[in-house]
């Protein structure tokens, strides 16, 4: 009986313009059971959920429910067919009550057409009932923990008859207590013969609630089976895959005196106690999951976040930052991850756009100089190739590329003596990687501190000097150049205690 | 050729308003004349001046609601201390005026700046509060002519090579404005917080005291606004430039600054008013009703508004494309 899969996707293939999201996968998910889906940022795991639940369209491949062929042209199908997806942020109404948000768009009607309020509260106690919960169906979600709205957002997902939930990471926001909460929903959801797809980053918490697991990596699925076959080393080794090679262009660049110095620092929710040093020269990696108060320590140190409690250094004189205008003024600029949406100001000319973190600097007067303005603007133009009609067009006109390059070369103008890098190769092709990679060399060969923040186990083994590793906001600890290694790294940042 | 034209708004709003004047004056001889000419740019003097201050502060991603209030509650206090104090010099009351409509559009800008209330909230608060204390400040009553001395009057009236002195001021006051927009740090800081505010954050600018600067900037020039109109209408009372602040919105509107902020011009805010004032001036000329008027200054604004629409539409295709593919990496990475 439980052999026959509740849902099956053979030969799943999806691309985007210059990634190969998923290769040719195969998934089978069985009637209560929960199947792990394993595998790091990038694996193509979220892809694999949208497809789904009929927010993408796969390439190729074929989806089959109950043995027989389904398609998903939109979101409502998956629906239709029973999938649901409780994602890690539940998308759901602060303003409704519990029971508006579980029957939004398929409220039980009256004969007039109108919605029976009486039915959607009666209906939702008894959901809440069924998961053993006591939450009043008609209370604001506003004012609901975090662990009652997963719970509402489960109850949602029943309410429409699923058989088959995703769980997009639905610990990751969670304390422990909440997690044992969540789990025996699970294995309540279990013994109705729900199908679950169970995505977690956690494998204490895959090898508690998972029976079967499947691991994807660089778009393709490397390895499947049943949880109680296979060691956890096993996984760490399917995820990670072959030895990952340095071919990178990292300079062997004579590392300076110690520019800066962070001891203790501290956010009240974000992260605790991390402490390193950064010397003249030194390319500083910083992996972790997402999740894992990576940016979030970043971002305090060029003042969009303060620090509870710590210290920073720069040059051996303590300061404190308190705005990105005074971090940019102390020689500290972060390039953001999201360049698109933190970088640009795409109605502006590309030389304000370059000058633009550079004038608390060098326009204390109050007055531009418009001259000095294309100057240097024409200076980091030329200096990163950038192609476009004139330095006066809006950076809105340019091809995504050359906004890179606008946004890199506005923050290389402010002339800096430590460099944060978020994610420096994000949504770049392979080719222009290898450039960017050289580049990060070349800066720290003139001198510059550069801390890189990275996900990529590659780039981040093949670039650094010394990589901090974060797991939820703490310290895993900091791995020199000659100990680095992709396996070390990634039980470092999941928390797999077995060495 | 064509295309440039209207990539360029300005030069569009240019073309219509020569054809407007081409069309009125074959309908009322003597309508293209300098004279005329230099008669509707002086009625419009003040709009220009008020259309510049609500630029500042729509660049921002803001609007202020209250610049016609600020008007009439200025006015009132200087035509007050012109009537009580008449030995006071002009200089003073001037500098007086500018430093209430300045205290005014501070009082907005604390709002939106320390307790981050939207904007139109604050203003459509303040809008009401401002003309409710010209209300207290006078007791209803009204400021006349005869109370008022000569050259608090006739001062903004003197001609000079051609144009009365308040359209000298309108004059400067575009100048000036050029200036602060293009060529300090301050107005670089309000376009690049009405274009895209978290990038500007991330640049090192203050979003929000650039924003609490553009209300300052608005409320001083419609501070100044309240001495000119009390002047030119030899008259204060409460409700003095009623419901003047939605044409200083429609001017900035038709001049084609967003009001999803940080796109538009000086001269876009300059020629929207210029073209309202016009469009006021020429169809009494040729006989069209007050009423039908408003209906067609309403078409204008709504056409300009479409216009706006269509022309960022093209402008954001880029920028949709970008996020739809920062979307497509969020998944793959």
């Amino acid at each position: 009986m439980s052999d026959m899969p509740l849902l099956e996707m053979r030969g799943i293939s999806k691309s985007f313009p210059g990634v190969r999201a998923l290769n040719d996968v195969n998934i089978a998910l069985y009637p209560g059971k929960v199947t792990a889906l394993i595998g790091e940022n990038g694996a193509g795991k979220s892809t694999l959920v949208k497809i789904l639940t009929g927010i993408y369209a796969c390439d190729e491949g074929e989806i089959y429910v109950d043995g027989g062929p389904v398609s998903f042209s939109n979101a409502q199908d998956a629906i239709d067919a029973g999938v649901t997806a409780i994602h890690q942020e539940t998308v759901l109404f602060d303003e409704l009550s519990v029971a508006e948000n579980i029957f939004l768009g398929h409220a039980p009607k009256s004969r007039l057409g109108l919605v029976n309020w009486r039915a959607v509260n009666a209906r939702a106690l008894a959901l809440l009932h069924s998961l053993e919960s006591n939450i009043d169906p008609r209370l604001r979600l506003k004012d609901l923990s975090i662990a009652q709205r997963h719970l509402v957002a489960i109850a949602r997902a029943l309410s429409v008859d699923a058989r088959i939930v995703i769980m997009d990471e639905p610990t990751a926001a969670l304390s422990r207590k909440e997690v044992n909460d969540l789990f025996q929903i699970v294995k309540r959801l279990k013994t109705q013969g729900k199908a679950i797809l169970f995505i977690s980053h956690k494998f204490d918490e895959v090898y508690e609630i998972a029976d079967h697991y499947a691991v994807f990596r660089d778009g393709k699925a490397v390895g499947s089976g049943e949880l109680a076959n296979v060691e956890q080393n096993d996984i760490v080794k399917l995820m990670v895959g072959r030895s990952v090679e340095h071919a990178f262009p990292k300079l062997d660049i004579a590392l300076g005196k110690t520019v800066f110095a962070v001891e203790n620092y501290t956010h009240p929710t974000e992260f605790r106690d991390i402490s390193f040093e950064l010397r003249q020269g030194e390319i500083f990696g910083i992996y972790g999951l997402v999740g894992a108060g990576r940016s979030e320590v970043c971002q305090s140190f060029f003042g969009i976040t303060q620090p509870s409690s710590g210290k920073l250094k720069l040059d051996g004189q303590e300061i404190t930052i308190r705005s990105p205008g005074e971090a940019i003024n102390a020689g500290i600029v972060y390039v953001p991850e999201e360049r698109g949406r933190h970088g640009a100001v795409l109605q502006l000319p590309i030389y304000q756009n370059i000058s633009l973190p550079s004038l608390t600097r060098t326009s204390r007067s109050g007055f531009l100089n418009a001259a000095n303005e294309f100057a240097l603007a024409r200076k980091y133009a030329e200096r990163f190739d950038l192609r476009a009609a004139a330095l006066s067009v809006p950076v809105g006109t340019l091809s995504g590329g050359n906004q890179q390059k606008v946004v890199i070369g506005k923050w290389l103008a402010t002339q800096p003596k430590i460099l944060i890098l978020d994610e420096p190769t994000k949504g770049i092709d392979i080719g222009s990687k290898a450039a960017v990679h050289a580049f990060i060399s070349e800066l720290a060969g003139e001198g510059l501190s550069i801390i890189m923040v990275s996900s990529e186990l590659p780039e981040i083994i093949g670039m650094s000097d010394r990589v901090l590793v974060m797991r939820e906001g703490l310290s895993a600890g900091i791995y020199k150049r000659e100990n680095l290694n992709a396996e070390t790294l990634v039980r470092a940042a999941t928390g797999n205690a077995s060495k | 050729m064509v295309k440039q034209i209207f990539r360029y708004r300005e030069i569009l709003l240019v073309i219509i308003i020569a054809i407007l004047l081409a069309i009125f004056s074959t309908r009322a001889p003597g309508f293209a004349t300098p004279g005329n000419l230099a008669n509707i740019f002086n009625d419009t003097s003040i709009l220009i001046i008020l259309a510049l201050g609500q630029m500042t502060v729509i660049l921002t991603k803001s609007i202020d609601l209250s610049v016609a209030a600020n008007v009439a509650f200025t006015g009132m206090a200087v035509g007050m201390i012109n009537a009580n104090y008449p030995d006071l010099p002009l200089a003073l009351i001037v500098l007086v005026a500018l430093a209430i409509g300045a205290m005014l559009g501070a009082i907005n800008g604390l709002f939106v700046w320390k307790l981050n209330i939207p904007s139109i909230v604050v203003t459509l608060g303040t809008l009401t509060i401002y003309r409710g204390m010209a209300f207290v400040l006078s007791g209803g009553a009204w400021v006349n002519a005869h109370q008022m001395t000569e050259p608090f009057l006739q001062t903004p009236r003197h001609l000079l090579l051609g144009l009365p002195v308040l359209g000298w001021i309108a004059v400067i006051i575009v100048g000036l404005m050029y200036l602060v927009m293009s060529r300090t740090f301050l107005g670089r800081a309000i376009y690049a917080s009405g274009g895209n505010p978290t990038a500007a954050i991330y640049a090192g600018i203050d979003v929000g005291r650039t924003r609490f600067f553009a209300f300052v900037i608005s409320g001083t020039l419609a501070g100044l606004c309240g001495y000119l109109w009390v002047s030119r209408y030899a008259v204060a009372y409460v409700d003095i430039a009623a419901g003047f602040e939605l044409d200083s919105v429609a001017a900035c509107v038709i001049g084609g600054i967003s009001t999803l902020g940080g796109i538009g011009s000086v001269a876009g805010a300059v020629l929207g008013a210029l073209f309202l004032g016009v469009i006021k001036n020429a169809l009494p000329v040729i006989n069209i009703s007050p009423f039908s008027q408003m209906a067609i200054s309403g078409a204008v604004i709504i056409a300009a508004v479409i216009f706006n629409a269509r022309q960022e539409r093209r402008r954001g295709r880029i920028i949709l494309r970008d996020r739809g593919a920062s979307e497509q990496i969020e998944v793959t990475a």
